[in-house]
C-alpha cells in the first residue's frame, strides 16, 4: 500500500541515459580523444622506455644523491633510496617501476597543471566556488574503478585511460588546496598590494601565490600520492606496471607475488612522499 | 586647494546600503539601523579636507569607522556615498585603471600590522611599489635603498622582515611607502602595534621626517595622546561620524560635545598646552617714560610684588621689585635703571607647559613670555597649575 507511494514514478533510466550520454560523447569527440591517447600514449611509451634504458645503478645513485641533498644533507632518505630501489631491482620489477614511475608522473604533472588553474579560479569567485566544490567531492567519493569504465570508452585501454581515471581522483587536493592557500593569504598583505596599484595578476603572483606556496604543495604531495595509490586500479584496464604484478598474483592467489609487487609501490610512495614534502618545508 | 578632499563620504555595509542612508538621514541611531535592516553603518557622511603638507589624524577608538574611513580614500572599500577627492580628481568616480594610476602615483600607505611580504628581502619590499609600476631594476632599487636610509635601515637590505623587530619592520613599511614618492601618506594604526618608548621614538622620527619631506598625511589612531603630539590637525571620529575637527589645542580646551570632553579628561595637559595658553596679559611700565615711583603706583593698584619694564618698542629690559622702588623713593633716586634687575626667567609663546615647570619652580617673579625678544605676557605660577587641574581661563587666542 505504502509502496505505491514510493513506485507513483517509474524507475528513472539514469543508467541508460548515462551510458546514452558517453556513447555520444565517445562519437562526438573522437576526433579530440584519439589524438590525444595516441600522442600521450606514444610520448609515455618513449619516457618509460629511455628511462629503463637508464642503467638501474646511475638511476639508484642519481636519486641517493638528491635525497641527500634535499633533506638538507641527512643519510636517513638517501639510504632508505638505494636499500628500497635495489630491493625492487633484485625482485626483477625494475622495468614495472619505471613505468609507474612515468604513469603517476604525468598524471600528477597534468593534475598540477590542470587543478591550480581552477583553484585559483575557485578562490577569486564565489560562484565558481560554489560551483566547483561539489564538482571535487564526487569526484573524490565516486569509487575509482566507476572512472575506468568511460576511460576504457573514450581512449581503449593502456596507459592513457589509466592517467584520464587517475586525473578525476587525483585532481581535487590540488584544487582544495589551492584554493584554501590563497584564501588564506592575510589580508592586510592583500590590501597592501591594492593599495600600492597592483593590478590582478601582480597581486597574485607577486603576493598571493608567493605566500600560499606552502599550502599548494602541501596539496601536490596529496595529489602525487593518489595518483600513486591509482597505479593498480589503472592495472585492470592494461596499464603497465607495478599493478600489473598486484592484480595478476590477487587473479593467481600468489600471496608471495602479490606482497613484494605491494613493497614497490610502498618504497615508490616512501621516496616520492619525502621528496615532495621535503622540498615543501625547505621553501617555508 | 586641499590636497584631500572629502565630501559627505558615507559606507554602510549589508544588502541594502541605499534604504540605512535614508534612515540615517532621517535621525536614526547606527544601532537603531543595524536592528533594523541588519546594515551596519561604517562612516556617516564624513567631511573634512587636508591641506598640503599637513598631517591630518583621524581618532576614534575601536569600531568608530576610522579604518574604514581610510580605506574609502584609497577605495580599498568601495564608498556607498559621496566624495574623494584629491588634487581635484575624484576617486569615487574612477573607473579601475585611473584609479590604479593614483594608487600608484599619489597614494602610499601604511599598515598597522606592517603587512610586509615576508618572502621579500627588506629591500624588495620597499621596490613593491615601484616594481609593480614596471621601473627599471637598478632605478627602482637607488630609489628604495634611498627610502631606507631615509628611515635609517640601510645597513638591513638583504634581511628578511621576520628578522627584523616590530619598530624596524614598520620603518620598512614607511620606506616601502616613500619609495614611490606618494604626495600623501595614509598611515593606519601605524604605530599602535608597537611598545609605547618605540611608539614614542617613532612619532618623533616622523615629525622630523616630516620637517623635511613635506607630505600630507592622513594618520589614523585610537591614541589620544598620539594624537595629539604629531597631529596639525585631529578629527574626532564616533560611531562613523566626525564629531569634531580642530587643532589639538582647540580639542582639548574647547570640546564639542560631552563625548570630545570625556574623550579629553585623562589626557596630559602639560605636554599639549603652552605657553600662550596659560599667560596674562603682563602690565608694564616703559624705561623711556616711568620712574620708580610710577612703578611703586602701578604695583600697588594692580597688587603686585614686582613690575616687568619695556621699551616702547615693547622689547623687555628688566623687572623691578616693589621693595626696590620704595627704597629708591626713599632715598629720592629718580632714573629707573638703578634698580633694574635682569635674571627674569623667560619662555617662548610655544614652550609646552611641562617645560615650564622648571623654569617657574624657583622663580620668586612671573616668567615673561616672549616672542620676537618682545613681552607678549606673563605666566604666574597659579595659572600653571589652574590649567594642569583643567580649569581657569585658559584661552587659544593669545
Amino acid at each position: 500500500m505504502l509502496n505505491t507511494v514510493l513506485d507513483f514514478v517509474p524507475e528513472i533510466p539514469i543508467a541508460e541515459n548515462t551510458k546514452k550520454f558517453t556513447d555520444w560523447l565517445t562519437d562526438t569527440f573522437a576526433f579530440l580523444f584519439d589524438p590525444i591517447k595516441e600522442n600521450l600514449e606514444s610520448f609515455m611509451e618513449f619516457t618509460a622506455d629511455n628511462l629503463i634504458l637508464i642503467p638501474p645503478v646511475i638511476v639508484i645513485l642519481l636519486v641517493a644523491v638528491l635525497a641527500f641533498f634535499i633533506s638538507g644533507k641527512k643519510f636517513g632518505l638517501a639510504a632508505f633510496s638505494i636499500v628500497g630501489l635495489w630491493l625492487i631491482y633484485n625482485q626483477g620489477f625494475w622495468d614495472h617501476l619505471m613505468n609507474t614511475f612515468t604513469l603517476v608522473l604525468i598524471s600528477s604533472l597534468l593534475s598540477v597543471i590542470i587543478g591550480v588553474p581552477v583553484g585559483i579560479l575557485m578562490s577569486k569567485s564565489k560562484t565558481a566556488e560554489a560551483i566547483i566544490t561539489p564538482i571535487l567531492d564526487f569526484m573524490q567519493t565516486m569509487p575509482a574503478f566507476v572512472y575506468l569504465i568511460p576511460a576504457v570508452a573514450f581512449f581503449g585501454i593502456g596507459m592513457v585511460p589509466g592517467v584520464f581515471a587517475s586525473l578525476i581522483f587525483a585532481t581535487p587536493p590540488t584544487v582544495r588546496f589551492t584554493n584554501l592557500g590563497i584564501r588564506q593569504v592575510s589580508k592586510e598583505l592583500v590590501e597592501a598590494s591594492e593599495a600600492f596599484g597592483s593590478t590582478g595578476s601582480q597581486k597574485l603572483f607577486k603576493v598571493e601565490l608567493p605566500m600560499a606556496k606552502a599550502t599548494i604543495m602541501a596539496g601536490i604531495n596529496q595529489t602525487v600520492m593518489l595518483a600513486l595509490s591509482m597505479v593498480v586500479i589503472a592495472s585492470m584496464i592494461g596499464a603497465p606496471g607495478l599493478g600489473t604484478e598486484v592484480l595478476s598474483a590477487l587473479q593467481r592467489a600468489q600471496v608471495g607475488t602479490g606482497f613484494v609487487a605491494g613493497v614497490g609501490i610502498v618504497i615508490l610512495a616512501i621516496i616520492i612522499d619525502r621528496f615532495t614534502q621535503t622540498v615543501n618545508t625547505k621553501n617555508k | 586647494m586641499p590636497v584631500i578632499e572629502v565630501k559627505n563620504l558615507s559606507k554602510v555595509f549589508g544588502k541594502n546600503p541605499k534604504q540605512a542612508l535614508k534612515r540615517l538621514d532621517e535621525g536614526m541611531s547606527k544601532d537603531a539601523i543595524l536592528k533594523e535592516t541588519g546594515n551596519t553603518v561604517g562612516v556617516n557622511r564624513a567631511s573634512f579636507s587636508v591641506e598640503e603638507g599637513e598631517i591630518f589624524v583621524i581618532m576614534g577608538l575601536s569600531g568608530s569607522g576610522k579604518s574604514t574611513l581610510v580605506r574609502l580614500i584609497n577605495r580599498l572599500i568601495e564608498p556607498t556615498e559621496g566624495h574623494v577627492l584629491i588634487d581635484g580628481e575624484d576617486l569615487a568616480a574612477m573607473d579601475k585603471k585611473s584609479l590604479r594610476q593614483v594608487r600608484r602615483e599619489k597614494l602610499s600607505m601604511v599598515f598597522q600590522k606592517f603587512a610586509l611580504f615576508p618572502q621579500r628581502t627588506i629591500l624588495e619590499n620597499a621596490e613593491y611599489g615601484l616594481e609593480i609600476q614596471n621601473v627599471a631594476k637598478d632605478v627602482r632599487k637607488k630609489k628604495a635603498q634611498e627610502a631606507l636610509e631615509m628611515v635609517g635601515l640601510g645597513g638591513y637590505l638583504h634581511q628578511k622582515p621576520g628578522q627584523l623587530s616590530g619598530g624596524m619592520q614598520q620603518r620598512v613599511g614607511l620606506a616601502r611607502a616613500l619609495a614611490n614618492d606618494p604626495e600623501v601618506l595614509l598611515m593606519d594604526e601605524a604605530f599602535s602595534a608597537l611598545d609605547p618608548l618605540i611608539r614614542k621614538e617613532m612619532q618623533d622620527e616622523l615629525i622630523d621626517l616630516q620637517a623635511g619631506m613635506k607630505k600630507t598625511i592622513l594618520f589614523i589612531t585610537h591614541d589620544l595622546d598620539e594624537a595629539l603630539r604629531i597631529g596639525d590637525r585631529i578629527a574626532l571620529m564616533k560611531d562613523g561620524s566626525i564629531v569634531q575637527i580642530g587643532t589639538p589645542e582647540e580639542i582639548l580646551v574647547n570640546p564639542a560635545n560631552d563625548y570630545v570632553e570625556k574623550f579629553v579628561e585623562d589626557v596630559d595637559r602639560s605636554k599639549v598646552l603652552s605657553a600662550q595658553n596659560i599667560m596674562k596679559r603682563p602690565e608694564t611700565i616703559n624705561i623711556e617714560k616711568h620712574g620708580p615711583r610710577v612703578a611703586l603706583e602701578r604695583m600697588r593698584e594692580e597688587g603686585l610684588s614686582s613690575i616687568f619694564v619695556v621699551d616702547s618698542k615693547r622689547n623687555l629690559k628688566g623687572y623691578v621689585t616693589a621693595d626696590d622702588a620704595s627704597e629708591a623713593r626713599k632715598k629720592d633716586i629718580r632714573d629707573i635703571h638703578e634698580i633694574l634687575k635682569n635674571d627674569i626667567p623667560r619662555v617662548e609663546k610655544d614652550t609646552a607647559m611641562n617645560e615650564i615647570f622648571d623654569v617657574i619652580y624657583d622663580s620668586p617673579i612671573p616668567v615673561a613670555v616672549i616672542e620676537n625678544d618682545k613681552l607678549v605676557g606673563i605666566i604666574v605660577r597659579g595659572a600653571v597649575i589652574a590649567a594642569l587641574a583643567g580649569e581657569g581661563e585658559v584661552k587659544l587666542d593669545a
